[in-house]
């Protein structure tokens, strides 16, 4: 049989500069667009992914040298879409989370066990998970990764999008998806408002060995300037995402390594005795935002094109997975009744499902970062109390810890670990 | 949607080759009408993907597919008898299958073919009843042969299942929706659709012509086919959706197969 024809049963060509068929265009290929991908192609959907970055690049670790933490939901998702093998043991599993306030001795101990057998979730380098990625599409039959090469332009129309490359090439599709990140520029081509803020933060990101095993705890410790956590690698090895004022950023990001060792072990202190960093070090800033609308004519907004948060509760690579799978299953369940995957009715059920758990974990992200990302006394007082008694009443933990893990809500097939 | 022969339309007039562009235009301004999910035929649409899901799996099962593979139909040949506005004819094309549509309303199907003309689906729409097909010797022509909501408007059901029976291939698949004849059909299908809700027309349907599914499976071992399975169909107001399900209280639907 052949996999590669389009909604007729007509054979395509993906020749350069010819017109290409297939069943969804995906704009941008990394950790959400390249997941997407796979689910579609798994169902036997054709895809076809532009990325502006050459995946021999994207592999290579110094292009990211961010971690992700994936909820056990997300790893459901990546397991049902066979990334989650292609990682072989390079995840690291979080046993343990525990929240502290710098200076207190009140905090909150997330244990694993006390919501079941499985961890929190597992720490994956963004690198490693790109890789995968590449592999799984390059598996897949029905997906082609059209990389390096530019999307310069996406006509929508009623009947279809027409994706015009940078090579001259055209892909024709009954829908488009816009995973290019944050600065979506499929997103704002559409005319999709933003509605955005800067935090006067940045995140300094950078790994870390330590001389005692982190035993595959999580630590997040509430400083003035923001939340620093200490996310566990394999090894004795740390991911860190400081979160700094963006005044001290450029003196930080510009000391040598020992003044750079020196800041870092001062927040990070001696728990886990000598403390180095290795590698290089990176920065971010730091931005909210959410688009106006997840969907236009055609067209679907997933992961950072659609929306971003603070960092503070490691969810932004979660709520973009959730995206896939809420997608990916509106679009094969059409696709596999033979219905118009792209027709308004089927993105209107994407954008009912996803718009509300989106904007409640925004809101929660920016309100966690207001709340924590000071010294006022009253505050601190009360956040203090807080986390002690989150800690003390076992039904409310418990739900924060379903919240963290990703469990909570109306779950897409794939998050619940059953085939899409 | 489905009017086979019930003698109110003129048969076998003009087609697409002979239409002016202004009809073209005209039809197309019904099809949308037809094709909007919230539109007149709202019903309809609710129903469809519950349709579209039984006849893909029976199809599916007796030519030995996987029904949630990529377009598993491909090649097979269906005749939709009664296709309406190709609600049903043009998912099964999507999902591989070369589809024939037939319908004894003219308008039926010349909205049937403007709508895929504009989605550039290749559908082969003609203003026939089946009988027509059986006497240009089409017999054993089709790979399977689908009927949804129309053998409760024939005058002669006996004769539209031989026919029915003739046009599928020995070894091929018939799948027949109806509506079954209960108090419970009476009580929702005609007043509660018709006269309560609105869903249709009133006087769309006649209730003394529902077939119990014992009359059904017999008529269906007359014409020589063989039942594999019966299956209800349930609505959740709630939801608005449709549903397989046990209860063949009202709507149902069949597969029958010809021996190979």
């Amino acid at each position: 049989m052949n996999d590669r024809a389009d909604i007729n049963g007509r054979d395509v060509s993906a020749e350069p500069g010819q017109a290409m068929d297939v069943d969804v265009v995906v704009i941008g290929g990394a950790l959400v667009g390249g997941t997407l991908a796979a689910a579609l192609g798994q169902a036997g959907m054709i895809v076809a992914v532009v990325d502006a970055a050459d995946p021999r690049v994207v592999a290579d670790a110094s292009f990211d040298g961010r971690a992700s933490a994936i909820a056990l939901s997300s790893r459901r998702l990546l397991e049902g879409v066979g990334v989650w093998d292609l990682l072989g043991n390079t995840a690291a599993p979080m046993l343990d989370i525990r929240v502290a306030d710098a200076g207190s001795h009140l905090f909150l101990h997330y244990r694993h066990e006390e919501v079941g057998d499985e961890p929190f979730g597992h720490m994956v380098e963004n690198t490693r998970m790109r890789q995968a990625l590449i592999q799984r599409m390059d598996a897949l039959p029905s997906v082609t990764l059209v990389a390096p090469q530019r999307c310069l332009r996406l006509d929508r129309s009623r009947e279809g999008v027409r994706a015009h490359l940078a090579d001259g090439s055209v892909v024709r599709a009954p829908l488009a998806v816009a995973a290019d990140g944050r600065s979506s520029p499929t997103r704002d081509g559409a005319g999709i408002d933003i509605l955005t803020w800067r935090y006067d933060q940045i995140a300094i990101v950078c790994t870390v060995a330590h001389e005692r095993p982190h035993n595959f705890v999580a630590c997040e410790h509430f400083l003035p300037a923001g939340p620093f956590a200490i996310l566990p690698l394999l090894g004795n090895r740390s991911s860190i995402v400081w979160t700094e004022r963006a005044e001290l950023a450029p003196t930080i990001m510009g000391l040598d390594d020992a003044g750079f060792s020196r800041e870092l072990r001062q927040r990070f202190g001696d728990f886990l005795g000598k403390v180095e960093p290795v590698g290089p070090r990176w920065s971010y800033p730091l931005s909210w935002h959410l688009a106006e609308t997840a969907v236009a004519e055609r067209l679907a907004l997933v992961g950072d094109a659609y929306h971003g948060m603070h960092p503070i509760a490691g969810q932004g690579l979660n709520m973009g997975l959730r995206d896939v799978a809420a997608l990916a299953e509106v679009v094969t369940d059409s696709f596999r009744l033979g219905l118009d995957w792209g027709a308004p009715s089927v993105l209107d059920r994407y954008q009912r499902w996803r718009r509300f758990d989106n904007m409640l974990m925004l809101g929660l992200t920016d309100g966690l970062n207001r709340l924590f990302s000071n010294d006022i006394a009253p505050i601190k007082l009360a956040r203090d109390l807080g986390l002690a008694t989150v800690n003390r009443i076992p039904p409310l933990k418990r739900l924060f810890m379903r919240h963290a893990m990703g469990v909570v809500g109306e779950l897409p097939r794939l998050m619940q670990g059953r085939p899409l | 949607m489905a009017t086979y022969g019930t003698g109110k339309v003129d048969v076998g007039q003009g087609g697409a080759a002979t239409a002016s562009a202004d009809e073209i235009a005209r039809f197309a301004a019904i099809a949308d009408a037809w094709w909007d999910p919230a539109g007149e035929f709202r019903p309809l649409h609710q129903l469809n993907p519950t349709r579209i899901a039984y006849t893909r799996d029976a199809v599916a099962r007796q030519y030995g597919r996987d029904p949630l593979g990529p377009r598993p139909l491909r090649g097979l040949g269906i005749l939709d008898v009664g296709c309406g506005g190709g609600l049903l004819a043009e998912p099964l094309t999507r999902l591989g299958a070369q589809v024939t549509g037939i319908d004894a309303d003219a308008k039926g199907v010349k909205v049937a073919e403007a709508h895929a003309r504009m989605v550039g689906l290749d559908i082969h729409y003609r203003c026939c009843p089946p009988e027509t097909l059986v006497a240009e010797g089409a017999a054993g022509d089709y790979d399977a042969v689908v009927s949804m909501e129309v053998i409760e408007h024939v005058s002669d059901p006996d004769a539209f299942l031989a026919a029915c029976a003739t046009l599928v291939r020995p070894g091929g698949v018939v799948v027949l929706a109806t509506l079954n004849r209960t108090i419970k059909s009476l009580a929702l299908a005609k007043i509660g659709a018709e006269y309560v809700l609105r869903w249709l027309p009133a006087g769309t349907h006649d209730w003394r012509k529902f077939m119990r599914p014992s009359e059904l499976a017999a008529g269906l071992r007359r014409a020589g086919l063989t039942l594999t399975d019966i299956t209800g169909m349930s609505f959740n107001p709630l939801t608005g959706t449709w549903s397989l399900s046990r209860d063949l209280d009202v709507n149902y639907l069949v597969t029958a197969v010809r021996a190979g």
